[in-house]
């Protein structure tokens, strides 16, 4: 992993950048120290590390505000951070940077229920939303798998996804405002809690930005009520192909479930010595869940087990009740757990059209032949949302090198059938040099003229998402 | 007027251009500050490219008429869940609306409340900005965080940061039943509440609007399975007592009223689209009737989408109805009125000095002579 030099100007500086920061904000909320700057010398995607020059924790915008103003003057890059949960390195720090983490802004400022949104501050973890409005039966529906942990201003900054997506939607769809710190300090508000703000959709275009064009310390998200009941079906196949072929042809009747996760052999054998959810072998299965009334359920259940019956399953269990339901999602819900224990894995992020997932689960196969690595799957069908986790032993000289080399050509893959180099993770450093498969020079050109737009300077996140020799010119004329 | 064959034509054609180009899909929105420059068609891009109804997924090149677009999905059972507004009838406008036209005004219907917007069905975007080039953003799968999202930014920008070129969506099937239920005679409030008891049930509702005045008309869709909309249909008539349901063609109907603001059609005019909170939506009808502006209202979207007809005379009421916007929150476009009216009076919400400056920084990066639509977004 390449990151630009840190500067050495800007390391001179620390002491007075450190100062400045001190003077804006409260004791405690500047660390500085390089003992305890490492606590935020990665994210989830450890491979990478960095300890950042400073870190701050504001506990408000105004301080957020202080705080940037001060580095855009002393021309420091600054790396956003939520609750470091990313998987593509999206907060990866650099030598010379001040982290500015969010996770003290963990308030509720407003729930309406009337009008169905909640006003909050970012730090606060995508769950604990739903868990702010669960006493009115309402729920925040984004729902990526690190929900427990992850934090408001990450799910923005990625445009977090997750299982119930095919039904609600990701990030953007559910996101009605942001307040937004620029670079400079300037604090604006887009959006809020009217439906479609007014103007160019700049809201449309901060989601999903990795924190490269503000840093987002409030937003009002929209909240719904939640459905009666939901259940789900369990359905197995000889053949992972046959159950690509099962998921078109659910979506494909009009019935819109909201999750259709899929694991493949490797995946279920792991998930069920670990967990012990009674998953019956085979080469794939599927859990569909459907939501509503108990009869809505039942209906759309026999819908779906009906059409299931036309691909010859071998194995088929509805839940009856809701430790079943429970039991079925169980096996699913500890798969990347379940994995890590038995071997050392790199899990990929790749979408595709659904049409094409039972050829892409054969060329899978034969590039894991190939280059003689493991491929479990695991993943979101019913959006085309693949997590193909590559096995490695990362003890073994040589091996992550491969990983790395066969993830690259899966990812290619995905480009290739239609689909794309990330559905939920994001590129962060990650996926950053694969930018050019799925984008032509000037269609990145685009995307870094926003950034041109909002942080002229380049100083929020610089060596992110786009190619480093793409944005070099961009980052160098910063400096 | 110009009107290029292919995507490479569109982008030679807007390379070349000497001065400001007037945009046009259908010609059928014709919103905003009017534009003076040479007419650039879209009609000639027209076309599906990919329809893949077991993926969700329609490719379609911009200038497509809508109603082709509608009728090759409804051939696969399926079709655009944001219920695209037709503008011709509340415009007074001829010719037929294309799928580009819808993007670029975002152009959303009852739906949205549920649904989503135009702008969160689009998947991916072909366009040609002001400099000629071609550019390509999003894709064609429903979830895609590979770099920024222009695709949400192309949306509802009005022709002014590129030509679309060809578009993806994600398509919805055609539910097998709906259902709306009806209530009579509310008041705005009355009727606001019932819409918020609606919403804030588990029951799914698609559609929530309310027609203010003599004939006031509370309205709740719900669509789905057959069994289904009958059991959500009961429940929500126990919640919403006095609502009597309306089912099939009829349910329809109803709701393609609310869509293209066909109350308003026949009427003189201007016309606003106002969005706020959907509970402010009664008080604000109030302040604007107390303050002396005769109006009639339609409230979409559980009440956050407000339809104003009011007199066209003065400033057709814009001092009065973004002064209520400022107290409140939200925004105000002028949809209709005429050309003078639109060349004195803001059409689109003024923007706060910051976000102005974010939205020119935009406009001159996309458009860097300033050619695309110049001055229709004011």
């Amino acid at each position: 992993m390449q990151m630009p030099e840190p500067n050495t100007a800007i390391l001179a500086r620390k002491d007075r950048v450190v100062a400045r920061l001190r003077d804006v904000l409260p004791g405690g909320a500047v660390i500085s120290d390089p003992a305890e700057t490492r606590a935020y010398e990665c994210d989830a995607l450890t491979a990478y590390r960095c300890a950042p020059m400073v870190a701050v924790l504001p506990g408000s915008t105004a301080e957020v505000s202080a705080v940037l103003k001060i580095c855009h003057e002393e021309g420091v890059p600054v790396v956003p951070r939520g609750a470091g949960t990313s998987l593509a390195g999206g907060s990866l720090p650099t030598a010379d940077c001040v982290v500015l983490g969010v996770s003290r802004m963990t308030q509720v400022l407003e729930t309406n229920y009337a009008d169905r949104y909640i006003r909050l501050q970012t730090g606060r973890t995508n769950l604990s939303v739903s868990g702010a409005v669960a006493e009115a039966d309402f729920f925040y529906a984004p729902d990526p798998s690190s929900q427990l942990a992850c934090a408001i201003s990450g799910n923005i900054a990625m445009n977090s996804g997750g299982a119930h997506c095919l039904k609600y939607g990701v990030t953007t769809n559910n996101l009605m405002g942001v307040t937004l710190v620029l670079m400079d300090g300037t604090v604006v508000e887009i959006g809020g809690a009217h439906l479609d703000a007014g103007g160019l959709d700049l809201l449309g275009v901060i989601c999903g930005s990795e924190g490269q064009l503000g840093v987002v310390t409030e937003a009002t998200l929209r909240i719904l009520r939640k459905p009666e009941g939901a259940r789900p079906v369990l359905i197995g196949f000889d053949a992972s192909e046959t159950a690509g072929h099962c998921v078109s042809d659910i979506i494909r009747s009009g019935i819109l479930p909201v999750a259709i996760e899929f694991m493949d052999r490797p995946c279920i054998e792991a998930c069920e010595a670990f967990a012990h959810a009674g998953y019956p072998m085979c080469e794939a299965l599927l859990i569909v869940e459907v939501e509503g009334s108990e009869a809505e359920i039942a209906d759309q259940l026999d819908r779906i087990i009906a059409i299931a019956r036309t691909h010859d399953p071998v194995a088929l269990r509805e839940a009856g009740d809701a430790d079943e339901a429970a039991r079925i999602w169980l096996g699913r819900k500890s798969a990347f757990g379940a994995m890590g224990q038995i071997n050392d894995y790199m899990c990929l992020d790749g979408t595709i059209p659904v049409s094409s997932l039972p050829e892409v689960l054969r060329r899978i196969g034969e590039l894991s032949e190939e280059y003689g690595l493991g491929v479990a799957n695991v993943f979101h069908a019913g959006d085309g949302n693949m997590h193909p986790l590559i096995l490695y032993n990362a003890n073994t000289p040589g091996q992550l090198e491969l990983c790395e080399a066969l993830g690259a050509e899966i990812l290619k893959l995905c480009v290739e059938v239609g689909g794309c180099l990330t559905g939920e993770h994001g590129v962060g450093v990650e996926k950053r040099d694969l930018m050019l498969h799925q984008y032509r020079p000037v269609d990145l050109e685009a995307q870094m003229a926003v950034k041109d737009v909002f942080d002229p300077e380049w100083l929020l996140n610089p060596a992110k998402v786009f190619p480093l020799t793409s944005s070099e010119a961009r980052r160098m004329a910063a400096e | 007027m110009m009107k290029p064959q292919s995507e490479a034509e569109l982008a030679e054609v807007v390379a070349g251009a000497n001065g400001p180009l007037r945009i046009v899909g259908g010609g059928t929105r014709d919103v905003g500050r009017p534009v003076e420059g040479e007419e650039l068609s879209t009609s000639g891009l027209s076309g599906v490219t990919l329809y893949e109804p077991g993926a969700l997924t329609l490719v379609v090149r911009a200038g497509t008429p809508l109603g082709e677009v509608e009728a090759v999905l409804a051939g696969e059972g399926q079709r655009l869940a944001f219920e695209p507004m037709d503008h011709r009838g509340l415009l007074g406008t001829s010719g037929e609306p294309t799928i580009g036209g819808a993007v670029a005004a975002n152009v959303s219907g009852p739906r949205r409340v549920q649904a989503g917007a135009c702008r969160d069905f689009l998947l991916g975007v072909r366009f040609v900005d002001g400099a000629g080039r071609v550019v390509a953003n999003g894709g064609r799968v429903m979830k895609n965080v590979t770099g920024y999202d222009l695709v949400k930014l192309m949306a509802g920008s009005w022709g002014s940061l590129g030509v679309l070129s060809e578009l993806s969506f994600k398509v919805l099937a055609i539910p097998q039943a709906e259902a709306t239920l009806v209530g009579r005679g509310l008041d705005p409030e009355a009727g606001v509440k019932a819409l918020s008891v609606a919403l804030g049930s588990p029951f799914d509702v698609s559609g929530a609007a309310h027609l203010c005045g003599g004939a006031a008309r509370t309205q709740v869709r719900i669509e789905g399975l057959e069994a289904s909309v009958a059991y959500r249909r009961d429940r929500l008539k126990e919640l919403l007592p006095g609502f009597e349901a309306v089912e099939g063609a009829d349910s329809a109907a109803l709701w393609a009223e609310v869509r293209d603001v066909a109350p308003f059609a026949g009427q003189a005019g201007a016309v606003w689209k106002v969005s706020v909170r959907p509970s402010d939506a009664p008080g604000m009808c109030k302040a604007l009737a107390e303050g002396g502006l005769a109006h009639q209202a339609i409230l979409d979207w559980g009440g956050g989408l407000v339809w104003l007809l009011v007199p066209e005379t003065g400033d057709g009421g814009a001092a009065a109805v973004r002064g209520q916007v400022a107290a409140l929150g939200g925004h105000a476009t002028l949809v209709r009125g005429s050309a003078a009216l639109r060349n004195t009076v803001p059409v689109f919400q003024p923007e706060v000095p910051a976000l102005a400056a974010l939205s020119r920084g935009l406009r001159a990066k996309f458009d860097p002579r300033g050619i695309l639509n110049p001055g229709l977004t004011g």
